[in-house]
């Protein structure tokens, strides 16, 4: 059985480490916070100037001078810190960021992701995609495996442009877990399996090559 | 110590506008904008506009109201999703888009206010963003190089101001608008509430009044919310 949202959400929080600044993006990324493990405590982070994102309001509580990077009605804790944007961006861009959670339209085997345009078809803009995968310490990428098409979205290069070239250290889809060795120019292997899914499910939906980490090549 | 008070949008904005001027304005979505001056600059008829903003509105809000007149021709942004108009008159080619990365587009802005014409920057390196723009190596890193952002006129929202200008801010409705107030020509301000000199704390100053030259007491407050997101109170 593939890894649901939720799963791929929950696994994406195993990465988390006690005393992590971690900035989600919006989606699959944003779950990760239901799933913080036990005894680990990590500060969000939300690029519009906040360090320390509370729960969502309760009803009838929400202020509307109050939102996280997806617009949406927030909270504060008692450690939290407003900024400005400049601020804000100097602390992702200058690496105080330890961890970022992000979903893309198609990641590469040497470590590029793209995540913002489609050309001719989509016109939103990159907001600060760009600067948190160049800034941020650690890139993790949470998305589908394949694309509604069937396609895989894990490739050798990307065909849509850049939203970073080389940044991607870990790929976790609905099917698996991929390290990306980006120090070293790129190169993918394959760490774990959701449960049930077999390397050759993996080998035949992956358009990229990849490695197969000892442990998960003896169980195959 | 009462000269940067105006008595409203109108009389803020008298004399400064002008048809194809760069205007900056606050907010990040619709929170911290000047929901005030914006409706003000509609009504002078302004033209070919340049609007340095991370967003374009949203439908019926904010900056959409100058798309709606078609008084913008060209957009500075970073995500200018949520917006159906602007992405029609984009795609008809009426209105010219320069996207930036969210945080090139604040260093831009704060670097314009700071006399500082260009910086390098790791974001966009390898990307259709650093195309035709010099890249140079530091300690083994390839870095783009961006220029300033300045502006004829800033338009930024605030909490409070004190009659000498001193600008706070609330909450995450801060974002751009202290990176702005200093990077226009002329910075106008609309907040929530003026009070005298000596009210607000001087260590706790966002803005300091050097950079804000007129002050308005918002005349619109609507603070419209994008994304309500609630949760229930636990019932024990």
């Amino acid at each position: 059985m593939a890894w649901t949202r939720e799963q791929v959400a929950a696994r994406a929080a195993q990465e988390l480490q006690d005393g992590f600044y971690v900035n989600l993006g919006i989606g699959i990324p944003t779950l990760v916070a239901n799933y913080i493990p036990e005894g680990v405590d990590v500060t969000l982070q939300s690029e519009n100037g906040l360090l320390g994102i509370g729960p969502f309001p309760y009803e009838g509580e929400a202020d509307p001078d109050l939102i996280n990077a997806g617009k949406q009605t927030i909270t504060i804790l008692p450690s939290s810190s407003f900024f400005s944007s400049a601020d804000s961006f100097a602390m992702i861009r200058g690496g105080h960021i330890d961890l970022t959670i992000l979903g893309a339209m198609e990641v590469a085997a040497n470590g590029d992701i793209a995540n913002w345009t489609i050309p001719g078809k989509m016109v939103k803009g990159m907001g600060g995609a760009m600067d948190l995968v160049a800034g941020v310490k650690k890139v993790i990428v949470v998305m589908d495996h394949a694309n509604k098409a069937g396609e895989s979205k894990v490739l050798e290069r990307c065909s849509l442009p850049l939203t970073g070239a080389g940044v991607v250290d870990l790929i976790i889809t609905d099917l698996c877990v991929m390290a990306c060795d980006k120090a070293n120019g790129g190169g993918l292997t394959l760490i774990e399996l959701a449960p049930s899914v077999t390397l050759d499910e993996v080998k035949t939906k992956t358009a990229a090559p990849f490695a197969v980490a000892k442990e998960l090549d003896k169980a195959a | 110590m009462t000269r940067k008070i105006y008595d409203g949008p109108e009389a803020a904005l008298e004399g400064l506008l002008f048809d194809g001027m760069t205007i900056m304005s606050g907010g990040f979505g619709l929170s911290g904008n000047p929901e005030s001056l914006i409706p003000e600059v509609r009504r002078s008829g302004v033209k070919n506009l340049t609007v340095i903003s991370n967003n374009a509105g949203a439908d019926g809000f904010g900056l959409w109201m100058l798309l709606e007149t078609r008084q913008i021709r060209k957009m500075i942004a970073s995500y200018v999703g949520e917006n159906k108009l602007f992405e029609q008159q984009y795609l008809s080619g009426e209105l010219e888009l320069e996207l930036n990365p969210q945080g090139t587009l604040a260093e831009r802005i704060r670097a314009g206010g700071a006399g500082i014409p260009a910086f390098y920057t790791r974001t966009g390196v390898g990307t259709v963003v650093a195309e035709g723009k010099p890249v140079e190596e530091f300690e083994g890193q390839l870095y783009v190089r961006e220029s300033w952002l300045r502006a004829d006129l800033a338009i930024v929202k605030a909490w409070k101001a004190d009659t000498a200008g001193n600008l706070v801010y609330r909450r995450t409705a801060r974002n751009f608008n202290p990176n702005m107030a200093t990077a226009g020509k002329i910075t106008v301000a609309e907040v929530e509430e003026i009070v005298p000199v000596g009210s607000l704390d001087p260590e706790a100053i966002h803005t300091p009044g050097i950079y804000v030259d007129r002050i308005i007491k918002s005349t619109i407050n609507e603070k419209k919310i994008e994304k309500l997101t609630e949760r229930k109170r636990e019932t024990a």
